[in-house]
């Protein structure tokens, strides 16, 4: 397996994954906590999609381990909701890449509602279900980022090709 | 779009098939998170990760670090004069009550001596500090920088200079995560002071509120009751103090009266927290006994 993927290097992965990671528990006021998107699954959906080379189903793996690890979860918990975003991300790869920006977002807010739900489900399965409506918002959030977060990081692929 | 900067190359034979790769490590999740939930077979594996992660709370602290030591290298002399005379009035006042504490620990060893019940007094205590980041936004947790490597376990009492705070849930290397008391999931036995009722103080998952649920209607109990740890968990020692009763509502028809209590300790303003090592009261075995007929003789350790 070659280090880089066309123009996309493991390097810049990298360190997109760690800048998530520290957005992840940053602490903010309690209303933007509860809203927080999930910007590493962003991230692992965008990587997915336009490096699929680097970023399989091991990466995404990794990315929800290292998410339970820092938030006190369950370990395994979202590493096993990541892993079936990334499948499906991986299964139509070749379709969602091609997707209007609009129709990209409504495949992503499906997928972040997936996850979601997974998690919502395995909660409830470890025993302490969180049942509230307000656990919904960050899936909403998250969807409204992705063509941030796809103009961002297309830009920063494209300046430095 | 993502088209424009993706590769194009074909995806064929780029290693294993996804459908076995998803199966695998599904299979693998599954595993990881039943042996992390029955029974914590993976605590040394967390130790060890925790590692890994803690250079990110270290980032993430920075900003608030660099805040304080600038807000404290600034600070005006007249305020700092102030807060001096605040806290030698405060500490003039905790010596009093030390006094009286101190007569008080005295008696109490004198009179289990009598009873021949010899209940540990000896605790050691460390300051930790909670490390400013976000755990789970629905849960009651904090992180803590002290760690394994602090002689930090699991299911330690946590207190802060009100009261009893949580308990440690999860052990780095040099991190924990705490649960409060407050959390949906935690609970904490605890006897009404004045009268020494036994009851249980769950969490309810909001800020200021614990519930007892199960006192009967008949039960004497009264708004501004204090609540102190029961100790009957073998968690947290006897005798700290968990919150005051702030609401008790009796309806005839039920079995069990509404009962709410405010924590005492300041779960939202704390920076500091107490970590708590208590000696296990042990249960009067006959050497125990014979060992405290001579008490005259051995002077009783402090601290």
């Amino acid at each position: 397996m070659s280090v880089s993927d066309g123009r996309i290097s493991r390097l810049r992965v990298t360190v997109t994954v760690i800048i998530a990671l520290i957005l992840a528990v940053l602490p903010l006021p309690r209303w933007m906590d509860i809203a927080r998107p999930y910007l590493l699954l962003l991230l692992v959906i965008y990587w997915s999609l336009s490096a699929p080379r680097i970023a399989g189903l091991m990466f995404a793996w990794l990315c929800g381990m290292a998410i339970d690890l820092l938030k006190g979860t369950t370990l395994g918990q979202h590493a096993l909701a990541f892993l079936l975003v990334s499948f499906l991300t991986h299964k139509f790869q070749l379709r969602i890449r091609i997707f209007p920006l609009s129709q990209q977002t409504m495949t992503v807010l499906f997928l972040v509602f997936l996850y979601e739900g997974l998690v919502w489900y395995t909660d409830g399965v470890l025993g302490h279900p969180v049942t509230t409506l307000a656990r919904w918002i960050p899936v909403l959030t998250s969807a409204l980022l992705w063509p941030v977060v796809v103009g961002i990081l297309d830009t920063w692929n494209r300046r430095s090709r | 779009m993502v088209t424009l900067s993706s590769d194009s190359r074909p995806i064929i034979g780029r290693g294993p098939p996804l459908g076995a790769g998803l199966f695998f490590l599904g299979i693998v999740s599954v595993v990881v998170m039943v042996l992390d939930h029955r029974g914590g077979y993976l605590d040394t594996a967390r130790l060890w990760m925790s590692a890994a992660a803690s250079p990110i709370y270290a980032v993430v602290q920075t900003p608030y670090q660099a805040w304080n030591w600038l807000t404290g290298s600034f600070a005006d002399r007249s305020r700092l004069r102030t807060e001096n005379e605040q806290l030698t009035e405060q500490l003039r006042v905790a010596r009093t009550k030390l006094l009286r504490f101190d007569a008080l620990t005295e008696e109490n060893r004198r009179l289990r001596e009598i009873r021949e019940a010899s209940a540990g007094v000896s605790e050691r205590t460390l300051i930790a500090e909670i490390i400013n980041v976000s755990v789970q936004p629905f849960r009651h947790m904090v992180v803590i920088n002290k760690g394994a490597d602090d002689g930090v376990f699991r299911g330690q009492p946590v207190l802060d200079a009100f009261g009893v705070v949580g308990q440690v849930m999860q052990v780095g290397k040099s991190t924990a995560t705490v649960i409060l008391i407050t959390d949906a999931e935690h609970a904490v036995p605890v006897r009404v002071n004045r009268n020494g009722i036994r009851s249980i103080a769950m969490g309810t998952g909001e800020d200021a509120k614990l519930s007892l649920p199960y006192l009967t209607v008949e039960s004497d109990v009264r708004r501004g009751d204090l609540l102190v740890s029961s100790g009957l968990d073998e968690i947290f020692p006897a005798g700290y103090p968990v919150g005051t009763v702030t609401k008790v509502e009796r309806n005839a028809t039920d079995t069990f009266a509404l009962v709410e209590a405010r924590p005492l300790a300041r779960l939202d303003r704390d920076r500091e927290v107490l970590l708590l090592w208590a000696d296990k009261p042990k249960v009067p075995a006959p050497e125990a006994a014979i060992e405290a007929e001579k008490p005259a003789a051995t002077p009783a350790v402090k601290q």
